[in-house]
């Protein structure tokens, strides 16, 4: 076999603390090696051209190139083999820049790790096969998971990219938090104005089927080909009758029912439409709240309804939807503030979250948009905001930045003085971040235009003093304790991963990080890619995001979607596993193991043989580690392809322990 | 860098979604760390067969180190359950093929968690070096071993 071995320099991010012409002076001694050369960057036009040449010049059977990880340009080099008449699968790479020249600094020790590594790449290689991939059709449907604003975009945009799209929403409506939002900013615009009218161009749209208050229960499948279950949450409404008329809200006795979409500022009807601009436009009924499914009196709804839409005996469906692709935009959460107990969190009926203030700010919210103390009802003069509830705070595993409080904080602390001219308003703030366009000048607006205070430092405690509370903090910049007066506070809550976002993720297979938030396939150039091929993000499920930011991640994976969805045929990965019929014994170890059941029993001359589902394998490898034969072997990961790496380390570059 | 400055030879058998991303998050990061330890990439933690680490050990490895998902967190579902159960076993099992149990660890790094990659490679490292290189085994040291293994059950 003919070996070629490229020791890539990336400039001096690996030339900086690594020999590379010694690393390629060593690969050369190698057995097998027919060429080695060192270059400035192998991904480059002229390193990869100069791979190509040197692959016609020394007529290689493959190549190692020694450089970045292989999770970032594997890709690239396999494409580079290929143009030059090789087998994708005839090419390794040894990782000396993320293991080795970035994280140490000794130039010999460094050295000799890279000529290990690159041995082992050689090692390897030299029981490499020529793979090749296997064509199959995709189906040209895609699944939103979340009707947020960034659900709504991805949604939408597919669907105008021509793809049928099912969108699945948790609640009974789609619109997300955006939809609970009063003004936005920084441009002070009516946030059901403007995410209203997308919300009706889902519900209209002849592309787009829509399962609100509906969860995915499970995902099977792999790209192209996904088998999702969806559970159809009971309503106990049929809401193919249901007209959205309303009269069962009037009517209903149970007025006390807990209002989810109002944040609990204020209470609704057991039945309810949880606002004026719901998509669907649909009654729904709390089964917690309503007489009749916790006392079995009543039945007022069913009597009044005048399209006899009210089913009481109603259960969980189930839906299956085969789509090709999901786009998640399942959202954050935010946090909840009775976690700072200094705070009087839950404790204190005028201390609120900036959410809860939000209703209050609204037209369609319970007061009406008049700002109302929630315990007596009265105009409050001095309003308190503190920033950093749930954010950059070690001490309550939120250490990192929200990145939209300082933002709306502003527009709260403006909207006060247009609703309340005679307020005055204190913003407790640790550093003010407003990076986006126009940001900065919005925040200078609601101090200089608006007059709102802001003081530095931390809000220490919280306490009630008659019928006003004192909230007590520090000003680092004037280096003293502050004591100020407030009839109402509002605690900016930062934003953490949405509940029960680690099952789903489970379920599809993509990866969380420590907060919950889903993990992107790269952080700068695969943003909304995950490492789940046909699975992508979009939104704050990935990290706390605003609504620009959230509508152009929307936007950027339905581009994935229509580009994935441009082919009539993917390629399979032809690293999956192949039995060898000659060893199986047919003992379906390797059927129980595998998590995808893509191992079948089948007959081969009267004897049992397992046989792998090609399209279904996704290469794990958990089979090959089963079977007690070694008969079935995970491909590119062959028993003897981790056994040759295994052999270099440990036999041919023992040290001199002296 | 070792306190003898004489690197071991330490073998990491690493998954690639999990693990292998966690040490690149952490390259990209610049924590520096030992450089005795190298790595082979694999697409699981369930595709590390038992016998890998056994070969590596017996074959002058003076420590293996396996590294996968979280539990819950398996790109493959299932497969660091896999691994979990088979590495437990192994590592009871160490003893009785005469080599010290203590040379070999798992654990769960993310590919999110560079830092905590770090510490794991630095105190296992750390504490190879403290065994020191593993002794070469005959015939002799596996009768020994094996003798005290027994004793031990």
């Amino acid at each position: 076999m003919k070996i070629g071995v490229f020791v890539c320099h990336c400039g001096s991010n690996i030339a900086g603390t690594v020999d590379v012409a010694r690393v390629a002076e060593e690969a050369r001694k190698l057995p097998d090696v027919a060429f080695a050369s060192d270059t400035m960057y192998a991904c480059s036009e002229p390193g990869q051209e100069g791979i190509i040449e040197a692959i016609r010049e020394h007529n290689l059977d493959g190549v190692v190139v020694a450089s970045c990880t292989p999770r970032m340009h594997e890709p690239t080099f396999r494409r580079t083999v290929e143009r030059a008449g090789l087998n994708r699968y005839m090419f390794e790479m040894a990782n000396i820049r993320e293991h080795v020249s970035w994280i140490g600094k000794d130039i010999e020790a460094n050295t000799g790790k890279a000529i290990d590594l690159v041995a082992m790449a050689v090692a390897k290689l030299t029981h490499d096969k020529r793979l090749t991939a296997k064509k199959f059709s995709i189906n040209k449907r895609v699944m939103v998971i979340g009707g947020g604003v960034a659900g709504i975009q991805a949604a939408l945009d597919c669907a105008d990219g021509g793809l049928e799209v099912v969108l699945v929403e948790k609640t009974p409506s789609i619109g997300g938090k955006m939809s609970k939002l009063d003004k936005t900013f920084p441009t002070i615009d009516c946030s059901s104005c403007i995410l209203g009218p997308k919300m009706v161009d889902v519900a209209q749209h002849p592309n787009i089927t829509l399962y609100a208050n509906a969860e995915v229960a499970g995902v099977q499948g792999y790209v192209g080909n996904f088998e999702v279950s969806v559970n159809r949450k009971a309503t106990y409404v049929d809401w193919e009758a249901c007209t959205g008329c309303g009269q069962c809200m009037e009517k209903c006795p149970s007025k006390k029912s807990r209002d989810v979409f109002n944040e609990d500022i204020g209470t609704t009807t057991a039945i309810n439409i949880p606002f004026p601009q719901a998509i669907p436009k649909k009654a729904s009924i709390n089964p917690e709240f309503c007489m009749k499914l916790t006392k079995g009196k009543c039945g007022v709804c069913e009597k009044i309804c005048p399209t006899k839409a009210i089913r009481f005996d109603q259960t969980d469906a189930e839906a299956v939807e085969n789509v090709g692709a999901i786009v998640v935009a399942t959202g954050f959460d935010l946090f909840d503030h009775t976690r700072y107990g200094e705070y009087g969190g839950g404790r204190y009926t005028d201390v609120i979250t900036s959410i809860q203030y939000e209703r209050l700010l609204s037209a369609s919210g319970p007061t009406g948009g008049h700002i109302k103390r929630p315990s007596d009802g009265k105009e409050p003069e001095n309003v308190v905001f503190i920033q950093c509830v749930g954010s950059r705070d070690k001490s309550i595993g939120r250490p990192y930045c929200s990145g939209f409080c300082c933002m709306y904080t502003a527009k709260q602390a403006i909207l006060t003085k247009d609703h309340l001219p005679e307020s005055q308003s204190y913003v407790f703030y640790m550093d003010i971040r407003a990076p986006g366009k126009l940001y900065d000048e919005f925040t200078r607006r609601a101090m200089e235009e608006y007059g709102a205070r802001y003081i530095r430092g931390r809000v220490s405690m919280i306490y009630p003093k008659g019928d006003r509370y004192v909230v007590r903090g520090a000003d680092t910049l004037m280096g003293a304790a502050v004591e100020v007066e407030a009839d109402l506070v509002v605690l900016a809550v930062g934003a953490e991963s949405a509940k029960g976002a680690p099952q789903l993720a489970e379920k599809l297979r993509i990866s969380y990080d420590t907060y919950g938030f889903y993990m992107e396939s790269h952080p700068k150039l695969r943003p909304v890619e995950t490492n789940t091929a046909g699975v992508y993000l979009a939104g704050a499920c990935q990290g706390p995001k605003d609504i620009p930011s959230s509508v152009g991640q929307g936007s950027a994976a339905a581009a994935k979607v229509l580009a994935l969805f441009s082919k009539d045929q993917l390629e399979s990965d032809p690293q999956i596993s192949e039995v060898d019929i000659k060893r199986c014994v047919g003992c379906g170890k390797c059927i129980e193991t595998c998590p995808f059941t893509a191992i079948e029993l089948t007959e081969f001359r009267g004897q049992p043989k397992a046989k792998v589902i090609e399209t279904v394998c996704q290469g794990c490898g958990n089979c090959t580690t089963t079977c007690p034969q070694g008969a079935i072997q995970l491909q590119h990961f062959t028993d003897n392809q981790i056994l040759a790496e295994v052999n270099v380390l440990c036999q041919q570059t023992l040290p001199n322990y002296g | 860098m070792s306190a003898d400055a004489t690197e071991l030879r330490i073998v990491g058998f690493l998954c690639n979604w999990c693990s292998y991303g966690g040490a690149d998050t952490a390259g990209v990061g610049r924590f520096q760390q030992p450089t005795d330890l190298r790595i082979i990439r694999v697409p699981c933690s369930g595709r590390i067969d038992p016998l890998f680490v056994v070969k590596s050990l017996i074959e002058g490895a003076d420590g293996v180190l396996v590294s996968g998902c979280h539990p819950r967190d398996c790109h493959y579902s299932e497969g660091n359950y896999y691994a979990r159960r088979r590495l437990e076993v192994l590592k009871r099992f160490l003893p009785i093929l005469g080599i010290d149990p203590r040379r070999f660890e798992y654990t769960w790094v993310s590919a999110s968690e560079g830092q905590k990659w770090k510490t794991v490679v630095s105190k296992f490292t750390e504490h190879i070096h403290e065994l020191g290189p593993a002794p070469r085994l005959d015939s002799e040291a596996c009768a020994q071993a094996a003798a005290i293994a027994l004793q031990g059950l």
